[in-house]
């Protein structure tokens, strides 16, 4: 399979996803609709990195939007990425998580992505599909790659309106992992299978080894924020992609005669099945009737979720749990994909709805509170050097 | 049986910012061509995020205070969603869930009327229907362009009270510079139903949309009255809540396509902007920055020393103030200065059919100054302003090409007066022989000898003087 969608630089030590805009250079989205959208200019992110001195290298592949944890849904590899950064044919890679997909391909290909606390950087330039959760992260061989390019993309953009403001951030991954309080979330270990579950065992054996506690707890409500996820994630990716519309640029039908067919043949030949399924579940939790039980309820567990996990980090430095339930999917019908990519959306969400910083290193995932980033990569450093 | 009319307004203007609501696009006034005045933000490419034009949070919140409404100082923006093409990215940016000023009232004559709320909102773009090659083609320069709407409560009686209303609304967001409400710019829906008088219980509703022209409204509430009266009395149609739409040619109002107005527009606040908390500081420097309401205004007049009912007409439009008050500043009296624009000026705009006062205040002042002086007469004044009207002519110029001097010398004059009478010599006897009313035409041919110069009372004093020798 191709390494990249579009190549940009065979020397380029950069990878960038395919949600990322690169000025001039086709960004599909891993989607049909924009096979042949080119943008007018670059993300924020990109710009920082070509101005820090780094080439890019090409465009890597996605799930269409970046919805899909697989990739089933998708022609292409959605490993890609971290695929290239394992075989160290690339220094890093951008890449937009916004339902965890990323941290996946990180875990099963055994290298290190961070998801930094949501703000931290300009989301500017990432086509997008769920905006108050998706946020652009690193790739890396390791944590302290990981941290010397998220220290150049991070730190406050005008141009993006949820960027925080502070210019600048810094990310000590020398922190001693002595005395730190680790806590291990219960429920997402058990919904593991053994395989996983050995890889979280070796992680606390490591962080025990070098000074730190690791506590068992139980975290409540961890199906209710997988839920309020899928519901938040639908219903503004349903609105942000309705601008694909056959219109103004991307995919259009040949078949219409009137405005109505032109916009439901696009988006009927253009969109896969797991995108339609997502539009259909957001614009029903949109809709008259269902806003409030389903929408407004979600943005309540949202700040609930808030709530349990800030409770959590005043005990605890970090929660240690798994990415994924297993590395393998089994084979099942496309149909059924909405149910299964989001299933496994238990082990991301907790992150993704908090834009609380994650940190997926060795095949297993830390989470921590706003601004623990540096802290996170400092305890991923402690399980990279442990195997090394 | 007696029906009374019960109409509530939602009144959309435009926000005078120099930019667009979400992006630094220039507004649509700025634009050529269609498609001018277009960024990927305002077009709806992906990848681009809305960032707040905050002059255009405190034009709306200059709005409120002027409504006498409460702002809202924690307020939100919100997606509605729907498609069409005019709509680049199928959602508009509202404020749905927490509009930025809420209850506010406006004296329309003796009577209140309420305001619900005031909420910010982006406008949409044109779609133009090319003959040629039977296409529907798009313009987003309108797209993104800052409107407040204005959603007044159900408390209108009459047709009357709407458009006093609608012109006080009109001049106030002029006055304070919120909006400049050019021609056709102020649109409004206006929802309607008529009950027994004296009853309480609302009627069936028809919403009339986009309505723009005041005397189009008054109308077209006239004849959704009788329209509703006749459903009710004479059972003509069944009543339904529904959205119409005013046809100007057949004048009546027809209801809209249902599929126009059924639909869901899904709102939700928009993650791509948080929050906007306008703060005790903030707030008192809006407060400050108010300019004078028509009132304040009339009354700086009034102790200008112009009279009440003059200061009023001067007051209730807001470029009649600007050029007043320019003119003032160039060192006229306030008092010549009030009645060149009531007097000479409307009678110029009325002559031409002109509805607003456009002229450069530099020039009035010039000709007033020169009037004031007695460098030339009055009635030629009024005929460089005229000129001025007419083909903009620059004052000095003028006069000199025209030979407008009010300073001719007594001989001059003296020999004006002998030439009229010579030639008038019919109403000369007239005059002599005891009819006084003669004196008018000999006098208005001595005018025309001198060509409008010279000194009125001069004129009069040299022509008395030779009738009675
Ligand atoms: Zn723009």
């Amino acid at each position: 399979m191709a390494k990249y969608i579009t190549e940009i630089n065979k020397q380029g030590n950069i990878a960038v996803d395919d949600t990322i805009l690169v000025k001039d250079y086709p960004a599909t989205a891993g989607s049909k609709m924009l096979e042949n959208f080119v943008p007018l200019f670059s993300a924020e992110a990109v710009e920082r990195v070509v101005a820090a001195g780094y080439t890019l290298s090409g465009k890597t592949a996605v799930g269409e939007f970046g919805l899909d944890l697989y990739g089933e849904t998708s022609t292409s590899d959605i490993c890609a990425a971290a695929t290239l950064v394992a075989d160290g044919e690339v220094r890093a890679a951008l890449n937009v998580d916004l339902n965890g997909a990323p941290r996946r391909a990180a875990a099963i290909k055994g290298v290190t992505f961070v998801k930094p606390t949501y703000g931290t950087v300009s989301r500017y330039g990432v086509i997008a599909a769920a905006c108050s959760g998706e946020q652009i992260g690193v790739t890396a061989k390791d944590a302290d790659t990981a941290a010397e390019i998220l220290t150049v993309i991070a730190g406050h953009d005008a141009k993006d309106g949820t960027s925080l403001k502070q210019d600048k951030y810094e990310y000590n991954t020398d922190i001693s992992a002595k005395g730190m309080k680790i806590a291990l979330v219960k429920e997402l270990y058990d919904a593991a299978d053994d395989e996983v579950k050995a890889k979280i065992d070796s992680a606390a054996a490591a962080y025990k080894k070098a000074g730190a506690t690791v506590e068992e707890i139980s975290v409540l409500g961890l199906s209710e924020i997988k839920t309020a996820w899928t519901i938040l994630m639908s219903a503004e990716t349903t609105n942000n992609l309705s601008r694909f519309d056959g219109v103004k640029y991307g995919y259009r039908t040949e078949k219409y005669k009137n405005i109505d067919e032109l916009y439901v043949g696009s988006r009927s030949e253009a969109f896969g099945f797991l995108t339609k399924a997502t539009i259909i579940y957001g614009s029903d939790v949109l809709s008259k009737g269902r806003y409030e039980v389903c929408y407004d309820k979600a943005l309540k567990i949202r700040r609930k979720a808030v709530e349990t996990l800030t409770e959590l980090f005043a005990k605890f430095d970090a929660l240690l749990m798994p990415a994924y339930s297993k590395a393998d999917f089994e084979a099942y019908d496309v149909t059924d994909a909405f149910n299964k990519v989001y299933e496994e959306s238990l082990f991301t969400a907790p992150a993704s709805i908090t834009g609380m910083p994650a940190v997926v290193t060795k095949g297993v995932q830390l989470v921590g509170n706003y601004f623990a980033d540096g802290k996170l990569l400092a305890l991923a450093k402690v399980l990279e050097k442990e195997e090394a | 049986m007696k029906y009374e009319l019960v109409i509530g307004l939602e009144t959309h203007v435009e926000l005078a910012t120099d930019s667009k609501l979400f992006c630094s696009c220039g507004g649509h006034a700025a634009a050529n061509e269609p498609n001018d005045c277009v960024c990927p933000a305002c077009s709806g490419m992906p990848g681009m995020l809305p960032v707040t034009n905050k002059h255009a949070i405190e034009l709306a919140v200059k709005a409120g205070l002027m409504l006498n409404c409460k702002i809202n100082q924690y307020t939100t923006f919100d997606k509605k969603s729907y498609y069409y093409p005019d709509l680049p990215a199928a959602y508009q940016i509202t404020q749905w869930f927490h509009p930025i000023c809420v209850e506010g009232t406006v004296e329309v004559g003796d009577r209140k009327i309420g305001i619900k709320q005031i909420h910010i909102e982006e406008d949409a773009g044109k779609l133009v229907h090319d003959d040629a090659t039977n296409t529907s083609l798009v313009d987003y320069n309108r797209t993104s362009v800052p409107l407040i709407e204005i959603v007044s409560k159900p408390d209108f009686r009459s047709a009357d009270e709407v458009i006093t209303y609608l012109k006080k609304l009109k001049a106030a967001l002029q006055f304070a510079g919120i909006s400049e409400c050019e021609e056709g710019a102020m649109r409004c829906d206006v929802n309607i139903s008529v009950r027994p008088e004296g009853t309480d219980k609302l009627g069936v509703r028809s919403e009339i949309k986009n309505m723009s022209s005041f005397a189009e409204i008054k109308d077209a509430i006239e004849f959704e009255k009788v329209r509703h009266v006749d459903a009710i009395e004479r059972r003509t149609e069944m009543l339904v809540q529904e959205t119409r739409r005013w046809d100007e040619v057949k004048r009546r109002t027809f209801p809209m396509r249902n599929k126009e107005t059924a639909a869901d527009y899904r709102y939700f606040p928009d993650p791509n902007l948080m929050p906007i908390v306008i703060d005790d500081a903030w707030l008192e420097e809006i407060k400050a920055s108010m300019p004078a309401t028509a009132e304040e205004k009339g009354q700086k007049y009034v102790d200008m020393g112009i009279a009440t009912k003059e200061a009023a007409v001067l007051a209730s439009d807001a470029k009649l103030c600007s050029v007043f008050d320019a003119v003032v500043a160039q060192g006229r009296e306030p008092k010549s200065v009030a009645s060149w624009i009531l007097t000479e000026c409307m009678s110029r705009m009325r002559y031409l059919g002109i509805e607003t006062l456009n002229i450069d205040p530099a020039k009035l002042s010039r000709i007033i100054e020169l009037v004031d002086a007695g460098e030339i007469t009055r009635a030629a004044g009024k005929k460089v302003l005229a000129a001025v009207f007419e083909s903009d002519v620059d004052v000095d110029k003028y006069c000199d090409e025209q030979g407008f001097n009010a300073k001719v010398d007594e001989g001059a004059v003296l020999a004006a007066v002998k030439a009229a009478m010579e030639a008038n010599a019919a109403a000369v006897a007239d005059f002599k022989s005891g009819k006084e009313k003669a004196f008018g035409a000999i006098f208005g041919a001595c005018m025309k000898e001198l060509k409008g110069n010279g000194d009125p009372a001069l004129i009069r004093e040299l022509l008395n003087k030779e009738l009675s020798k």
